[in-house]
Formats: C-alpha cells, structure tokens, sequence
C-alpha cells in the first residue's frame, strides 16, 4: 500500500495547542500543503497574528514573524520591500484583522503590496474568551451580547473580502470555508492561489476563510460545523470577489 | 485494500473524521484515553476502508494517514 494523504513536511512535529475540532488546524494544513507544492519552503516568511493563531510560529517550518495586535500586512509590507524575493504571508483571524487592523489591512491592500494573507473568520473573540468581534453575526451570543448582538448598538458585521474587492490594489479576493471535504478541497486551490499570485506579482491576495469556534460558540465541532453552513456561509456568501491583476481595472 | 494510522498523540477525539467517514468506518476508542486525557479515533473495520482521505481532510489535527 502506497501512502496518499499525510502531514505536510512544512508542518513541525509541535502539537496544534487549539482547542479540539478548531478548524484553525485545517487551515495551517492548507497553507503548508500550498508551501510544499509551489516549493517555497526555503524561501517563505509567515508573520502571525496576535489571537488563537498567536503561536503558529510553532507550527510552520518557514520563518516566521509575529506582529504587534492588527500589524501583520504592516510587517509584511516591510519583509517583503526589503526582500522581494521572499514569499511573504499573514495568518490573522477576525478579531486581527478585521478589528484593530483595518486600517493596516484596508491600506496594505489599496497600496497593491505583492503580500498572500490568509484571513480566519470565526466571528468572534476566540483567544480572550468569545467576546463580540466585529464579525459577530447579528443576533449572535457572545459574552459581551448575552441577549445577542443588537444592530442598533453594536452595528453590524463587516465583510472584509466585498470591501476590499473595491480596491484597485488587490488582485484576489476570495471568501472560503472548511466545514466539509469538498470546501476544503475549494479553500486549498484558492489558498495556493493567493501564493501563486505572489510569485507571479500580480498583487495584494486575501482568502478569507469561515472557520468555528466550538468552544466559545458553546457546541460540539460537529455542531459548529453545521452552524457555520447554516449562519454564517448566508451572511458571508462564498465566491470569488476579485481575480485578476493589481490596477487592470484601470487599463 | 486501504487503511488510515491514526496518531493518537496527537488526536484530540474531534470526532470531525467520524462525521467525514462515507463508510461510517470510525468511531472513538472508548476503551482507552491517550495522554491528553482524549478517546483517539480508530478504524473498526479495516477491510471497508476505501482510502478516499475524507477523514484526514478533515482532521484538523493533521494525525490521520491514509494508505491505499
């Protein structure tokens, strides 16, 4: 019998410290299977994010970075002006990017910067204990909107790949989830296009993934996978929402 | 003729392969718990295994291999 599926070689040996069912664990897989099959492994830069993903410097047998909380792209920004030969990521959740960082994010992504960033959205806090994130659907409970999340106060969830597909910088922008074989399947094509993107410096690439939380949603990861498709794949529709070539709009 | 290895270091009891299997072919070990204090995943009939890799898809753990 021949071997068909295995751990990736970019992954260390480092046991996932998530929490059991976290999809964040699928996700590393894609990203280091897309490492082994473009063979950049020896020439990859990872910068992570502050949240769960803090220690995914662990995990990845590139180098890695780890930014200040939301200044993932801003770091990369500078990996990569300074070594352009470099292949250069971010793997930041909601709460990173979407949060404290978008300013960074909105800015990295209208400056065209030839960055892959790897965007999870759980829609909540995972790390600090499932506080409302910005990406918290409406009506969501969390522990700071015990009675769900209320528009009227806390507004509503930001859609980081609709949003960023107006900029003329980017180059793809994709929105993917992992809740079943097939989608995961869909995320590793569209994650290894981000990567290919860059070598191919054809601009700013994001994949926002929907990913659970089981743990601060407060379900089996079975359920939380069936919640997913259920709540947030409605509010967050799958697609592609730009795929091209920084500036070809303006052409 | 096909099989999965399970790390049971590193499984965490998800059950996310479990879901995953077409065969319905896994199930959690309830007789033994590994050092994390977690019932690993196992094949309980090998000779069903197609190797189609849905359960390692899936395993966010990265601890299933699949042979075919």
């Amino acid at each position: 019998m021949a071997v068909v599926f295995k751990k990736p070689s970019t992954l260390t040996d480092a046991p996932l410290h998530y929490c059991p069912g976290c999809t964040h664990g699928i996700i590393h897989r894609l990203v280091a299977e897309a490492i082994e099959e473009l063979g950049i492994d020896g020439k990859t830069v990872g910068v992570a994010s502050v949240g769960c993903s803090v220690m995914c410097y662990d995990y990845f047998t590139c180098d890695m970075v780890q930014a200040p909380h939301g200044r993932a792209q801003a770091v990369a920004t500078g990996i990569k002006r300074a070594r352009p030969e470099d292949v250069v990521f971010t793997y930041q959740g909601d709460g990173d990017l979407a949060a404290i960082g978008t300013a960074e994010t909105v800015h990295a992504a209208t400056r065209g910067e030839n960055i892959t960033v790897i965007f999870v959205n759980n829609a909540i806090y995972g790390m600090t204990g499932g506080q409302m994130a910005p990406t918290s659907l409406p009506n969501q409970v969390t522990q700071t909107t015990p009675y769900g999340r209320d528009v009227n106060t806390a507004g509503y969830p930001v859609r980081i790949c609709e949003m960023l597909s107006t900029l003329d910088g980017v180059a793809l922008a994709q929105r993917v989830t992992v809740d079943n074989v097939k989608n995961v399947n869909i995320a590793k094509k569209a994650i290894k296009k981000a990567f290919q993107n860059q070598i191919e410096g054809k601009g700013y690439s994001i994949v926002e993934v929907l990913s659970t939380c089981p743990t601060n949603w407060g379900m089996s990861p079975v359920e939380a996978l069936d919640w997913l498709e259920k709540n947030m794949v409605p509010y967050y529709p799958l697609g592609v929402y730009k795929d091209g070539t920084k500036g070809d709009r303006l052409k | 003729m096909a099989r999965i290895i399970v790390d049971e270091k590193v499984c965490k009891g998800c059950s996310m392969c479990i879901h995953a299997c077409p065969k319905k072919i896994i199930a959690l070990a309830k007789d033994r718990l590994n050092a994390k204090g977690y019932h690993p995943a196992e094949l309980t009939d090998e000779a069903a295994c197609v190797g189609c890799a849905a359960c390692a898809t899936m395993c966010p753990d990265s601890a299933i291999t699949v042979e075919r």
